[in-house]
């Protein structure tokens, strides 16, 4: 399931420009590939960074197959919702670009620390998607090893991850695992409506202060629940590190290629012992919040139309087919590959069994208490008062 | 393993007991894929689709559109191999299991189901068939029946919940302890809304509420003591309380009621029996309790519109308003709206120690629909030009008819506008919406005799109708405030120049 790096600027090397705008973009936001589907050489940041990437053939076409797949998995689980297989499910529709860009910009010893809808970022990290799955079934708490796969697990309370992610970069730092090439760094995700959050802003203040190896990576999907986003900000939210004393950057999260950059760069950064940044990846949340949530009650349909053609799949697919990097076949492989695991995914998931009841108490210390083996056997009885079978 | 699967409705999102079926996107007979959106339900929290669970020919569908269903109940039977033949003869080993119909167990969980009505609510330990104890959820959207595994007979915890119950062999009916002391174990649905029997045998004893229930009956004018309760150990809910405050509201005339007489279908006795919910009961809740806490007077004054109406006219005639609908409510939300700007206190609202008088005006526009009465309101309409209020009252009216007003436009309304006139009545004597303290209704514009510079002529005349709130608005400001929207619409150019 680990997928490979698809590489940095470092490696790959594609010797032969392609049909590229001899202008550079908007600083402003960076974007290395417009919603034509047009690539931009390179962007020249704020600070004078110049951002681009340099991909090899079968790079370009292993992100946009980390693209599909990766929206045809959330659409699956959506689905598996709906028909009562999962209590609830937060898609990802529409952010996969930010998620995909951002994933693969991590090292292999880079540690994440993700909200509850990260499963793009979970997918690049190598864990098996059904993982999550156990969790909004409700029969398991998350089940990976966030050591393992450098992977934190999915964190419910908004916000909350990028203290964990502070402390965790603070001792990154103590250990003396920055200032090489092969450094560590630390990513915290989270989303626009987090900013608003205390947590996030003390987040800020001490990987600010004590200039952590740590990137703040906000997708700003543009709505916090149902609060737009200009209810969470006066300014844009990129400009709020400035004001922490460390740099912003403003990506197009519906562009893989430039966050897959502008993360490389900031990850670079981090791990070099440049402290932290942050990163807003500006995209679109094309779905709801999550399954309990009904978007048309606070949003216009024009809105959503005019992101979808802003679609970060698509964009990628004409880039694609116009530069001739891969050809109907390849597309058609794809989907059947997507169709394949979806269907996989599915059928593991309905085989999921129920956990024994009693099981909930076994992880809750490593090495069990009088306190909760006493609730154990509470539990148990009560749970024998009843007639019939187990379930 | 059987071909036919039924596929009963999950809950949708985190803990909801029921849903209504909006729309079937199949029929019967079709074939359809995996994922493939299958119906259309709505919740207490969204409108969802569903997708198809499993790819094969639609067999049965089980619920008609706009019947709500618990959770947990089939909605649909699909054949999963539809090309092994026909049904009869693949199953002749089994005959009755694979039948596309629900299950003896599913049909009868939808019979337990409060929204069907065959179960008060308030019966804890209501019979339930499959040894099941109906046990009451205490708050939520909707409330409703859930269903636990009963207790086994000899557990420690079994008969604790109800000890003056009597003992019965089977725990799954001890809660609900019938008054009349007959032998039958479950007592006949009484048909009257509240329960019939007092579920505590508490008689004498203190009303037991919860403190927002107490608060609650106190802002509709509810006497507790007069309340039996459906809650746990009889202790009184807010649907009790909601019940009997919408109780007198019934009769009241100026709600549009909307029931599809078409499908009107009646029993016996020739009584219909229409579930109280949705958009009828918030309305029902609204009116009574507007009626019960703000004290109403209602004034009236004819008014011949005929210049008014040749201004409207003269109005579509120009260019720049050729596409805009402009229809006499424009004229007279104008008038309102400016009227406001003269007195400010009818633009206001009652809160206990202190009026609050609002600079901004959300003019709410009653509007009757297909779901019912429901008023959204144009959001500082005072700021608006001519031409943007005509416009948001296109949009408006159009939002309202598609039926996606959303809670956000129908709240926040300071003062509000009734078009009875539609429906080809003069005038009426409306209810306040709730917060609001005045409320105007339009009636209809006919050409009748009317004195006109001296001379009986047939002249556009027309009736307003103006309710307030008589403990904020005094009879002097409230006959100004009427006699200025008169005044605007007898003579609209006049009264432009002359206030503004």
């Amino acid at each position: 399931m680990a997928k490979g790096d698809p590489g940095g600027p470092t490696r790959g090397r594609r010797a032969a420009p392609r049909s590229r705008k001899a202008t550079t973009g908007d600083p402003e936001l960076v974007q290395l590939l417009t919603p034509e589907g047009e690539r931009i050489e390179s962007v020249t940041g704020p600070d004078g960074t110049e951002y681009r990437v340099d991909f090899t053939d079968e790079e370009y076409r292993g992100l946009y197959r980390d693209l599909v797949l990766v929206r045809k998995l959330d659409a699956e689980a959506t689905a598996l919702q709906r028909q009562g297989e999962l209590g609830i499910w937060a898609s990802l529709l529409g952010q996969e670009a930010a998620q995909v860009g951002s994933g693969r910009a991590l090292r292999t010893q880079d540690m994440a620390f993700p909200t509850y809808r990260e499963h793009g970022v979970l997918y690049c990290r190598g864990i098996d998607p059904i993982m999550p799955l156990g969790l909004f079934r409700g029969v398991d708490q998350g089940g990976w090893d966030p050591n393992e796969f450098k992977f934190n697990m999915y964190t419910i309370v908004i916000g909350a991850q990028t203290l964990h992610a502070t402390g965790y970069a603070m001792g990154v730092a103590m250990d003396g695992k920055t200032g090489t090439d092969d450094g560590e760094a630390v990513i915290a995700y989270f989303g626009d409506g987090a900013t608003s959050q205390g947590d996030v802003n003390e987040a800020f203040v001490w990987a600010g202060v004590f200039n952590s190896p740590l990137v703040f990576f906000c997708q700003n999907n543009q709505y916090a629940i149902s609060e737009p986003l200009e209810r969470q900000t006066r300014i844009p939210l990129y400009r709020r590190a400035a004001g922490f004393g460390f740099p912003g950057i403003r990506v197009d999260g519906n562009d893989v290629l430039a966050t897959y950059a502008v993360t490389r760069h900031a990850l670079d950064n981090a791990r070099h012992g440049q402290g932290p940044s942050l990163i807003e990846a500006y995209t679109y949340r094309m779905g709801a919040h999550t399954t309990s949530d009904d978007p048309t009650r606070y949003r216009i349909a024009s809105e959503v139309e005019a992101w979808q053609a802003k679609d970060p799949i698509a964009r990628m697919k004409a880039f694609l087919d116009r530069e001739k990097v891969a050809d109907a076949g390849f597309f058609t492989e794809v989907d059947e590959q997507a169709r394949r695991e979806a269907v996989d995914l599915r059928e593991r998931v309905l085989a999921m069994p129920n956990p024994e009841p009693g099981t909930m108490f076994d992880h809750v210390y490593p090495n069990g208490s009088p306190l909760l083996d006493e609730q154990r056997a509470q539990f148990s009885r009560y749970f024998e008062s009843f007639e019939g079978s187990a379930h | 393993m059987s071909r036919i699967k039924e596929f009963n409705l999950p809950d949708l999102g985190e803990g909801l007991t029921e849903g209504e079926i909006l729309a079937w996107l199949v029929k019967v007979g079709d074939t359809i894929e995996l994922n493939q959106p299958i119906v259309e339900v709505e919740t207490a929290k969204a409108a969802v689709e569903i997708p198809a669970k499993w790819a094969g020919q639609v067999q049965a569908i089980f619920h008609p559109e706009g019947t709500t269903v618990e959770v947990g109940t089939p909605i649909i039977a699909i054949d999963t191999d539809p090309g092994a033949g026909p049904v009869e003869q693949s199953t002749t080993g089994a005959p009755a299991a694979d039948l596309p119909t629900p299950s003896a167990a599913s049909l009868a969980a939808v019979e337990v189901a409060p929204a069907e009505g065959a179960v008060e609510p308030g019966l804890i330990g209501g019979p339930a068939p499959g040894g099941r104890t109906a046990v009451l959820v205490g708050y939520g959207p909707r409330t409703t029946a859930a269903k636990r595994r009963p207790r086994k007979a000899t557990g420690p915890a079994g008969n604790t919940a109800v000890p003056t119950a009597p003992v019965q062999p089977t725990p799954a009916r001890i809660a609900a302890a019938p008054v009349t002391p007959t032998p039958a174990p479950a007592p006949a649905p009484a048909p009257a809304p509240a329960p019939a029997v007092n579920g505590n045998g508490r008689a004498g004893g203190p009303v037991l509420a919860k403190p927002p229930v107490r608060k609650l009956a106190k802002d509709l004018g509810v006497d507790l003591a007069t309340l039996i309760g459906s809650g746990p150990s009889g202790s009184i809910t807010r649907e009790d309380v909601q019940r009997a405050a919408a109780a007198p509201a019934a009769a009241e005339p100026l709600t549009v009621t909307t029931v599809a007489t078409s499908a009107a279908s009646f029993g016996a006795d020739r009584e219909q029996r229409i579930p109280v919910k949705g958009v009828r009961r918030l309305t029902a809740e609204n009116m009574s309790r507007s009626a019960f806490t703000a004290p109403h007077v209602t004034e009236f004054l004819t008014v011949d519109v005929t210049r008014a109406m040749k201004a409207l006219d003269r109005l579509r005639e120009r260019r720049e308003w050729r596409d805009v609908r402009v229809s006499p409510l424009l004229l007279v939300a104008k008038a309102v709206l400016l009227a406001v700007r003269r007195h400010p206190m009818v633009n206001s609202s009652w809160a206990g120690d202190e009026i609050v008088v609002k600079e901004y005006v959300n003019l709410g526009i009653a509007a009757a629909t297909e779901r019912g009465l429901i008023v959204p309101n144009i959001k500082d309409a005072g700021r608006l030009t001519l031409r943007e209020l005509a416009d948001a009252m296109t949009d408006l009216v159009q939002t309202a008819k598609a039926g996606r007003t959303s809670p956000a436009d129908m709240s926040g309304g300071t003062l509000t506008i009734t078009n009875v006139g539609v429906f080809g009545v003069d005038t009426g004597t409306p209810i306040l919406p709730p917060g609001e303290s005045a409320i105007l209704a339009f009636g209809a514009v006919r050409e009748q005799p009317w004195v006109h510079k001296g001379k009986v002529k047939p002249r556009l005349v027309t009736t307003l109708g103006l309710s307030f709130d008589h403990r904020i608005i005094d009879g002097e400001l409230g006959s100004k405030f009427l006699r200025d929207i008169g005044d605007f619409l007898a003579d609209p150019e006049a009264a432009l120049l002359a206030w503004t």
